[in-house]
């Protein structure tokens, strides 16, 4: 049994400034545990400037971001970095079980920070399980974490931020984009980053969808339709593309598995992307000792991610007993940049969908 | 339509531009942000003063475009790739058309490269004055282009070869 | 398929190694995903579905989900998306769930 003050499960955005707040408050023993051989979660793969303001580091490049986060916590003396380490349960009594560096270990932290992130959704149509059909954030590691181009000629399935900005990277990359698809009648995404990939010559057809994928062992063609405002494919809109990878980019799901064992009250709400814990301001959930941040409490852009990553942190630190001087300030800081990075129509959803899950 | 297509109308494009008097005056910067987002490095980045204070960080930019000297410092900061800098005074038949290019390879000045819209259609060539790339622009080229003037708020972007 | 000029990447020297897949011989970079080093050779279909064998590839990339199960060195259910690649690897298509060890 490996005993620990605070244990913090995800290595992204969130868990890294929660590692950061909680050894600044007075946490001795940190671990951070990661699946990836490599921390920082998806902002390794961020080759664009982060919006924001100089708080979140915006104007600067998400892996740079990640390099700035990983440098600090590779300097502190409270804090471990397990990579390559999966969490596998969480029991009652709050020990965690992980595949660590290819062993079966058990920890006992006296607190957890929860920031597991969100997995990518998929979408039902005819031959959707063709090789070459891939997650938007796969095409995303391979390009920009390991140099590998996806393939010839992509279809985006999906015109929100990561389906605009992962065309974006194609292009950078030198990769065809033939069309960015959205189901919805309006771009999701940001406009700035719709207008950048349509002035590189990238078509983005809204209220349109994938109705089948073509191919035998690897996709070779995408039929898409037109889609009516009740969202069904109208006959005699189809035109067929020729592509070998049609990414899809619809959304993510917050990877609250271990959050639902450890008996947290979890909650389904639409508008943070799927189940997700109760939770109160601090972000501390129903289950004492147990915090959560980023995109498994409701999913975000990663500049709230990291503001809340500090506010579990905080909370996490207190909650375990440390005297933090300036708490009530650092507490209002986070709370007002969380915010402010919650202004705007797609803001107003996300508080709409926190005051549900605020307890 | 924006929203549907990602590209803005001539009104939207026309609302982003100084006037005419401010435009004969010499570079200045055009900020194409239509939308409310949280985002303000702008502000931060723009050493005279010229963009203003953000009450909210989700405001849209305010820029007086008579204190804007058109050093360009913005382009590189803004994360949308939303500014360029027009210098209408740069010939008698041209403008200098300063804009973001993040890909590979650059243009080398005094070539000749195809100049597109914001649909990303040809418009025409166009011929690349200077390509600025330090470490302060942190991997956001400033590539300015000569753009005849009846053509700078048409043209929007480069292509290098091919059409 | 590799990407050789990116204007904000930098990819840095890696050491070049060999691998089999299904006993043909496939070069990659030292502690890369296998899953990278499959894809930038061309190969994508790497799996199969269980009950109609239907071709799979890679879908997440980061360990969600499952659909890129491969034996690595004979140890079955690998995810290869996760796995770094090293010298002389055997890496083989899985038949149905794989022998559990």
């Amino acid at each position: 049994m490996i005993n620990t003050e605070l244990l913090i499960l995800g290595g992204g955005p969130a868990g890294l400034c929660a590692a950061i707040e909680a050894s600044e408050a007075g946490v001795k023993d940190i671990i951070v545990l990661d699946r990836n051989q490599e921390l920082g979660g998806q902002l390794v793969k961020q080759t664009h400037m982060f919006f924001g303001s100089e708080k979140q580091y915006a104007s600067t490049r998400g892996f740079d971001i990640a390099k700035i986060l990983i440098d600090k916590l590779k300097e502190d003396k409270n804090v471990k970095l397990w990579t390559d380490s999966t969490a596998l349960s969480i029991y009652e009594d709050g020990v965690i079980t992980a595949e660590h560096e290819g062993k079966y270990v058990k920890i006992k932290p006296k607190a957890t920070v929860v920031a597991t992130g969100a997995s990518e959704k998929t979408l039902a149509f005819s031959n959707n399980d063709l090789p070459g059909i891939f997650g938007a954030g796969a095409v995303q590691t391979l390009m920009n974490q390991y140099g590998v181009k996806p393939g010839d000629d992509v279809v985006m399935l999906g015109a929100g931020n990561i389906g605009l900005i992962v065309t974006y990277q194609m292009l950078q990359a030198g990769v065809n984009v033939k069309a960015i698809i959205e189901g919805a009648p309006t771009i999701g995404g940001y406009l700035v980053h719709a207008s950048k990939v349509r002035r590189m010559g990238v078509p983005i057809l809204t209220s349109h969808s994938v109705k089948e994928a073509h191919g035998t062992n690897n996709l070779e063609a995408v039929t898409i339709w037109q889609l009516n405002e009740k969202w069904e494919g109208i006959p005699g809109t189809e035109q067929k593309i020729e592509a070998d990878v049609l990414c899809i980019s619809v959304g993510l799901s917050p990877l609250g598995e271990l959050l639902f064992q450890a008996g947290c009250e979890m909650a389904f709400i639409p508008s943070l992307s799927g189940f997700v814990p109760k939770r109160d301001e601090n972000l501390a959930t129903t289950v004492p000792g147990i915090f959560v941040a980023g995109d498994v409490s409701g999913v975000e852009e990663a500049s709230s991610a990291m503001v809340g990553g500090r506010l579990a942190g905080l909370s996490a630190a207190l909650y375990l007993g440390h005297k933090v001087a300036d708490k009530d300030a650092r507490k209002a800081d986070y709370l007002e940049q969380l915010d402010s990075l919650r202004h705007g129509d797609v803001g107003k959803r996300i508080k709409d969908g926190i005051a549900q899950a605020t307890i | 339509m924006l929203k549907k297509t990602g590209i803005p109308t001539p009104e939207d494009i026309n609302g982003a531009f100084p006037s005419e008097e401010r435009l004969n005056k010499g570079g200045v910067a055009v900020i194409e942000c239509y939308e409310q987002i949280p985002c303000n490095p702008c502000y931060t980045g723009c050493k005279i003063g010229a963009i203003k204070p953000f009450e909210d960080i989700s405001d849209l930019p305010t820029i007086n475009h008579d204190e804007c000297t058109g050093c360009a410092l913005c382009i590189a900061k803004c994360p949308g790739l939303a500014i360029m800098v027009v210098d209408v005074t740069y010939s008698d038949t041209e403008a200098l058309v300063k804009i973001p290019y993040e890909f590979s390879p650059l243009p080398n000045e005094g070539d000749v490269v195809k100049g597109l819209d914001r649909n990303g259609d040809y418009v025409q060539d166009v011929k690349v004055v200077k390509v600025l790339n330090p470490k302060a622009f942190d991997k956001t080229p400033v590539v300015s282009i000569a753009v005849p003037k009846d053509k700078i708020r048409i043209i929007r972007n480069i292509k290098i070869g091919g059409v | 398929m590799r990407i050789e000029n990116h204007p904000v990447l930098d990819f840095g020297e890696r050491k070049a190694v060999k691998f089999t897949f299904d006993g043909k011989e496939l070069g990659g970079y030292e502690n890369e995903p296998i899953a990278a080093a499959l894809h930038a050779a061309g190969m994508r279909d790497i799996s199969h579905s269980l009950v109609k064998h239907r071709p799979r590839g890679l879908y997440c990339a980061i360990g969600n989900c499952s659909s890129c199960m491969m034996v690595v060195n004979g140890e079955s259910n690998v995810r290869i998306c996760l796995e770094p690649l090293k010298e002389g690897m055997t890496v083989e298509t899985q038949k149905g769930r794989g022998e559990i060890l």
